[in-house]
């Protein structure tokens, strides 16, 4: 699936997005996948109420299906208007 | 309704004129701009992010909602993202309703659920800092007025 990262996780991960291989179940199991890879990942997702997700550029919660998901995103709280 | 996501500056004024023409039906036409602040003095830049594609589908079920909450007439929001300098504008809503209450409800309405919901990203540049702007607990709070 195609993982996106915004703003400072962006940063902290240090590219745009990716594609991840993945067997997880939920955006929770994924995390922890991410998290296990490499130091700028365990950075990006040490505090995730720090986060918010996406799937397919919805909404959604850390606790959901990944069950035919093609894009997830990652970023913090949301500074439009 | 017209949603436009652009890095162009834009004149609020000729937008304005332009949503409020073509509509006889209407009363009331209320409109808001968003400009970039320099609350310091020391600002260089604001930098603005967005994700292409949730962008412009979340900005549209915002607008819905309020098209059909306060039977709108018409609605209006542009929002910029790239680089912006201080003074210049960065977002604006109009909306147009038979009476003024629904217009100005309805751009209220706008401006909360863009503020926290549509997914834009700010950054402030200074010549010795780049901080991205905190998502403020007020504007969480904001969206359980409606």
């Amino acid at each position: 699936m195609n993982v996106m990262y915004f703003a400072w996780v962006r940063e902290r991960i240090g590219i745009p997005q990716e594609t991840v291989e993945t067997e997880a179940a939920t955006v929770n199991d994924l995390i922890a996948e991410l998290r296990g890879r490499e130091e700028r990942y365990e950075a990006a997702f040490a505090d995730i109420s720090a986060l918010r997700v996406a799937l397919d550029q919805e909404l959604s919660d850390f606790d959901a299906s990944l069950s035919g998901v093609r894009e997830v995103a990652f970023f913090p709280p949301m500074t439009g208007g | 309704m017209l949603v436009r996501v652009q890095t162009e500056p834009f004149d609020a004024g000729a937008e304005l004129n332009a949503f409020a023409q073509g509509h006889t039906d209407v009363g009331a036409v209320v409109s808001f701009t968003g400009v970039v602040r320099d609350t310091n003095g020391d600002l260089t830049e604001m930098q603005i992010e967005h994700y292409p594609g949730m962008t412009e589908r979340a900005i549209g079920k915002i607008v819905d909602e309020a098209t059909a909450r306060w039977n709108l007439a018409d609605a209006l929001v542009i929002h910029r993202h790239g680089t912006l300098s201080p003074g210049a504008p960065i977002m604006m809503v109009a909306t147009a309703a038979a009476h003024r209450a629904a217009a100005f409800a309805a751009a209220d309405f706008l401006m909360d659920y863009l503020k926290s919901r549509a997914p834009f990203w700010k950054k402030e540049i200074t010549s010795d800092s780049a901080d991205w702007v905190a998502a403020k607990t007020a504007d969480e709070d904001a969206l359980n007025r409606w």
